[in-house]
This record gives C-alpha cells, sequence and structure tokens, in this order.
C-alpha cells in the first residue's frame, strides 16, 4: 500500500491533451512485472493518486502510461519533467484473457483514450503471434488529429498477420481514411465469430454497442471482455469507492467477462 | 466466372430473397467502376441507382463553402450504397466520392421502383433490406452525435 518513488525517464506529448510517460524505478534495481490490463495507482506528490492503465510492453521493464490530463492529478502528471519522482503502487487488477484465447481469433476494439489499456494485450499476441488464429484491430477516435500511437499502428497496419482499421467520427480536411463510428468496422473484419475472443475499451456506450454488434455478427457474450473505469481508490476492494453492484472494479476488474456485467451496464442507480 | 447473379445473391442484403426476384433483380444490375476521387453521384442530381461496393471506397461529403467538402461517412467493400431512388423526390441528398479506384455493382432504381410499383411484395422484401440499413446508418449517426471520445465537461 505504500507507493514506491519511480523517476520519470521521458514525457512524451502524444496529442493536444494525451501524454505518455516512461518510469522507472529510482533505486535502479526493482523489477517491475504486469499482466497485460493491468493498472497502477500513480501519485503525484501533494496533488493526488490516480488510477491508469499500463500501456507498455509487459516484457520490457520500463513502466509505460498513457493518458489524457482532464483533472488536477493527470494535468499536474502532464507537467511533470524528466528526473521528477511520482510514486507507485501496483499493478492492480484482472488482465485481459490472452491465455485463454490461444488459438483462437482475437479480436481488439478500442475508442479514443481505450487504446493504451489494450497495447500490452497486442504486444503480448504479436509476441506470441504463432499462439493465435487472426488477431484485429479496430479503433476509433474523434478526429484524426487524436489518433494515439501513429507510427505504430502504421508499423502494425504493414504487418500480413494483423489486420488494423482505423476511423474517426470527425473527418478533418484531407483526411482519406474512414469515418464512421468504430462499431461499423465490426462487419468489416475478417474473424470467426464462433472462435474468437472479443477486448473492448472506450466510453461506457461505445463498449455497450460494439459488444452487440459483436454479438449480432455470432460472437457469444462470455467471449466478449472490456475494461471498466470507475473512481478507483484503494485498488485493493476495501474502500468500497469503485463498488460496481456486487463488484469492486479494482479488484474484479477492471477486465471483466461481458456476460458478467452487462445487465450492471444499463443499471443507472449504480 | 462470377456472375452478376451469383454475386448480388450471396450478399446478405439480398439474402433469402427468392430466385425469381434475384433473377429479376440481377436484370436491373450492371458492373460499375470509379477512379480515385471520381464522384459516383452529386448532391442534388436525380437518384436513379443504388450500389453494391464489391472494392474501394466512397465517401459520403457534403459541401459548405465555410468548411469545404466534409465526410460524413465512408463506406466500402461489401456496404450498400444510396437509398433516395427509393424515396420521393429521388434525389441526392449528398455527395459520393470514390476514395479509391472502386468496383460496384449498379442497380437500377428506375427500374426497381416500377418493379415494386406492380409487385408489392417486391417492394416490401426490398422496402425491409433498407429500413434495416437505414437502421444502422442512424444508429452510427446517433453515436457520433454523442461525441463519445471528448473530453466531459
Amino acid at each position: 500500500m505504500v507507493p514506491r518513488p519511480y523517476i520519470v525517464k521521458r514525457i512524451r506529448k502524444d496529442t493536444v491533451d494525451t501524454f505518455t510517460l516512461e518510469l522507472g524505478p529510482k533505486d535502479g534495481r526493482s523489477h517491475f512485472s504486469s499482466a497485460p490490463g493491468q493498472f497502477n495507482m500513480i501519485y503525484i506528490y501533494g496533488v493526488g493518486e490516480v488510477p491508469i492503465s499500463i500501456c507498455g510492453d509487459p516484457s520490457n521493464s520500463t513502466l509505460v502510461h498513457t493518458t489524457r490530463a482532464v483533472g488536477s492529478v493527470t494535468k499536474a502528471m502532464s507537467k511533470l519533467r524528466r528526473g521528477d519522482i511520482v510514486g507507485i503502487r501496483g499493478p492492480f487488477g484482472t488482465s485481459w484473457p490472452v491465455e485463454q484465447a490461444r488459438t483462437r481469433d482475437v479480436v481488439v476494439v478500442a475508442g479514443g483514450i481505450g487504446l493504451p489499456p489494450l497495447r500490452p494485450a497486442l504486444y503480448h499476441l504479436l509476441a506470441h503471434r504463432d499462439a493465435y488464429g487472426k488477431v484485429v484491430l479496430l479503433y476509433g477516435t474523434r478526429t484524426p488529429d487524436d489518433i494515439l500511437f501513429k507510427e505504430e499502428l502504421e508499423n502494425w497496419r504493414a504487418r500480413f498477420d494483423l489486420e488494423v482499421f482505423v476511423t474517426v467520427d470527425r473527418g478533418t480536411p484531407g483526411w482519406r481514411g474512414n469515418v464512421g463510428v468504430v462499431t461499423t468496422l465490426i462487419t468489416k473484419a475478417g474473424f470467426d465469430p464462433t472462435n474468437t475472443i472479443a477486448m473492448i475499451v472506450g466510453p461506457e456506450v461505445m463498449m455497450r454497442f460494439t459488444a452487440l454488434e459483436l454479438m449480432k455478427r455470432g460472437v457469444k457474450a462470455e467471449a466478449i471482455y472490456v475494461s471498466m473505469e470507475r473512481n478507483m481508490k484503494c485498488g485493493i476492494g476495501l474502500c468500497g469507492h469503485c463498488q460496481f453492484g456486487p463488484l469492486f472494479t479494482c479488484k474484479d476488474g477492471p477486465v471483466f467477462r461481458y456476460d458478467q456485467i452487462k445487465d450492471l451496464l444499463v443499471k443507472w442507480e449504480i | 466466372m462470377e456472375t452478376l447473379e451469383r454475386i448480388l445473391s450471396q450478399h446478405p442484403f439480398f439474402k433469402e430473397l427468392g430466385v425469381d426476384y434475384m433473377q429479376l433483380v440481377t436484370g436491373c444490375a450492371s458492373n460499375v467502376r470509379f477512379e480515385q476521387d471520381q464522384f459516383v453521384f452529386r448532391e442534388g442530381a436525380e437518384a436513379n441507382q443504388f450500389y453494391l461496393i464489391r472494392e474501394g471506397r466512397v465517401a459520403l461529403q457534403l459541401f459548405s463553402p465555410e468548411r469545404g467538402h466534409i465526410t460524413i461517412e465512408t463506406l466500402g467493400e461489401g456496404d450498400i450504397l444510396g437509398w433516395s431512388w427509393l424515396i420521393p423526390p429521388y434525389s441526392w441528398h449528398f455527395d459520393a466520392k470514390a476514395l479509391d479506384l472502386t468496383r460496384a455493382i449498379a442497380l437500377d432504381g428506375k427500374c426497381l421502383r416500377r418493379k415494386c410499383e406492380d409487385d408489392h411484395h417486391l417492394g416490401y422484401e426490398l422496402l425491409k433490406r433498407f429500413s434495416h440499413i437505414m437502421g444502422q446508418r442512424l444508429e452510427s449517426t446517433r453515436l457520433q452525435l454523442l461525441d463519445l471520445y471528448g473530453v466531459r465537461s
């Protein structure tokens, strides 16, 4: 429960309001290991603590977090400089079902800032590419300027063993890519719905409609996983801030099987 | 070689339409090709066709003097393009421009309109199919309007 000091090795501005932090242990020795989909509580001393998904390569020792500057803590975080110290607690929570997905097709659907929590899963899938069937990434953002990891997406698009589709809700002059919501990409992707595991991250409405489209195509609710974000504070299921019906998002999630939470998603009271 | 009838009958849009109707629809179909940046149709023009895109991508656009050509949606392989041929006053409400070299099957809407008037069962079958597409596009548009990825204020 005590935050460990990590030093900012690098900070990169990804879009107008999104940035990536690369962190290393202050003592230079501690080893950090996590599973794809888990999150850390990042403490900005004197400001506060926020839960942020780990978005780097799980096989790499550098801790990577990409987030958007929206609240007081993330805004302070966006102003960090190389050499600054932050506190880290974690990793916490459940992870993407990369083992259950072995031998099956995998459809990864990201909306907006939902791509970073899925990136470790993609790294894992690509590092063990022969273990999986088709791997598809469907990514929707607001505008072309909001597309994250552009260079990496281009590299992924160039691979023959990964199908990448990107769409934006609003095109801008000069944009020749797809325009439309991410759910429209589901019919374009080549995968076997009866033998597919889907992983979705984005705003809750986007995840609900994506799950519906996947199910229309024949993917079972039990094969769909979503990552939830609900006011996590302690990270270990003690404080109750992230209670989601009978579940705690920080401990039972953030990755949930869709059939286990789909009824909770439409309950306004929780 | 794949015949038009075979291609059309295998498309989900025409699923379970029936052999006789499929032959009738095929009689109204022809292969078309649009070069990159060529307009498939222009806003205000008479709408007498719809298209089944076989290859390439088409952008549905509106022109605004202030903002230029605004792309509202892109359609691609397997998508159906255009329903204005079915609804009076039978004129296009948007521009459609090929983003890549695009191959499609054009279906003669004028011919199909006549046949639908003569045979209301065919009309109902086609309307059911177009209603489904309209519903999907409406749902997508609503999600786009929600601006889900914007910062919550």
